[in-house]
């Protein structure tokens, strides 16, 4: 191994490590406020690993949506409902998770043998419809950024019904949070 | 046993995906914080969308915006953007989840005076 490919190697490994570091974090932390900042910090890392990984599109939404505003909307039902209700018991675990949580655990890792290597250019995903889509759609929709041309012209019925479920969930939330329901 | 094992190892993004998912979704299932939940549900979303989001890199490749308009593409060259497109969608559908699922909590808070599941049962009866 060269040793370009070994920094970049170690690079997404350190990535991986801090995320790894900041959910822990937040599962493990007693106090709620500083499990839903680590919640943050840890969607953040997530964003850094897409950017990585040439995702700059998902990387830009989940550090605005899921960094962002996940982390307002968990602050404000804290500061909504008491801050100081962080008394967080640990109850004793269930048999059925600590049986079924690490079967499912080990079934999962003995399956990674089949799955295609990572950044392997010619595993199935890779090679089956989306080189079509980089070939022809520019001159189809002249958008030269690919995902915002399947987002937003193949797909976009599928876009403008996503409006719906997200108008859906504001109404919802309006009707459960007014005052004086009754 | 040692090939399952390297496997797993030359596959680390997997080994993080399963460890956030299964951990986070413990959490769902054992903590009685109904904000705690929510924090594990959160977890498992976004462990889902990494793992689609590393199955569409490629190495050597950028990320999938053209270079050139006139040139011919080769899509060896760029990242695949299928997954891109659809956990974009995934994201945001889950973060308003998510917004429906404080909401709620913090209905039951204001009915029952608490976020534990153990004292609102008590306080259902």
């Amino acid at each position: 191994m060269e040793k370009g490919s070994l920094m970049t190697f170690s690079f997404e490994i350190l990535l991986l490590i801090l995320l790894l570091v900041t959910a822990a974090g937040a599962i493990l932390v007693k106090d709620l406020m500083s499990a839903i900042l680590l919640l943050g910090s840890y969607s953040f890392f997530l964003s850094l690993v897409w950017a990585w990984f040439g995702a700059v599109d998902v990387a830009f939404v989940e550090a605005v949506v899921g960094s962002g505003l996940a982390t307002v909307l968990f602050l404000l039902t804290l500061f909504g409902t008491a801050p100081k209700d962080s008394r967080l018991r640990r109850p004793p675990p269930p048999m059925a998770a600590l049986v079924a949580l690490p079967l499912l655990g080990i079934l999962l890792l003995y399956a990674a043998n089949d799955l295609p290597q990572f950044g392997d250019p010619n595993s199935p995903a890779n090679v089956h419809i989306s080189p079509t889509y980089l070939e022809q759609s520019y001159r189809d929709t002249h958008t030269p950024n690919v995902v915002t041309a399947v987002l937003m012209d193949y797909r976009s019925l599928d876009t403008m019904v996503e409006t719906v479920v997200i108008f859906t969930a504001g109404i919802a939330c309006a009707l459960l949070l007014r005052r004086h329901a009754s | 046993m040692v090939d399952a094992l390297s496997a797993v190892f030359q596959r680390p993004n997997f080994l993080a995906f399963v460890i956030i998912f299964l951990w986070g979704f413990y959490i769902m299932v054992t903590r009685y914080n109904l904000v705690k939940k929510l924090v594990g549900m959160y977890l498992v979303q976004t462990s889902v969308i990494f793992f689609l989001v590393s199955i569409s890199a490629k190495k050597g490749a950028t990320a999938p915006i053209l270079l050139s308009t006139t040139d011919p593409v080769h899509a060896i060259n760029y990242v695949n953007p299928l997954p891109h497109v659809l956990t974009l969608t995934a994201i945001v559908v889950g973060v308003a989840t998510l917004g429906v699922g404080l909401a709620l909590c913090s209905a039951i808070y204001r009915r029952y005076g608490s976020l534990d599941e153990e004292e609102i049962l008590k306080r259902l009866e």
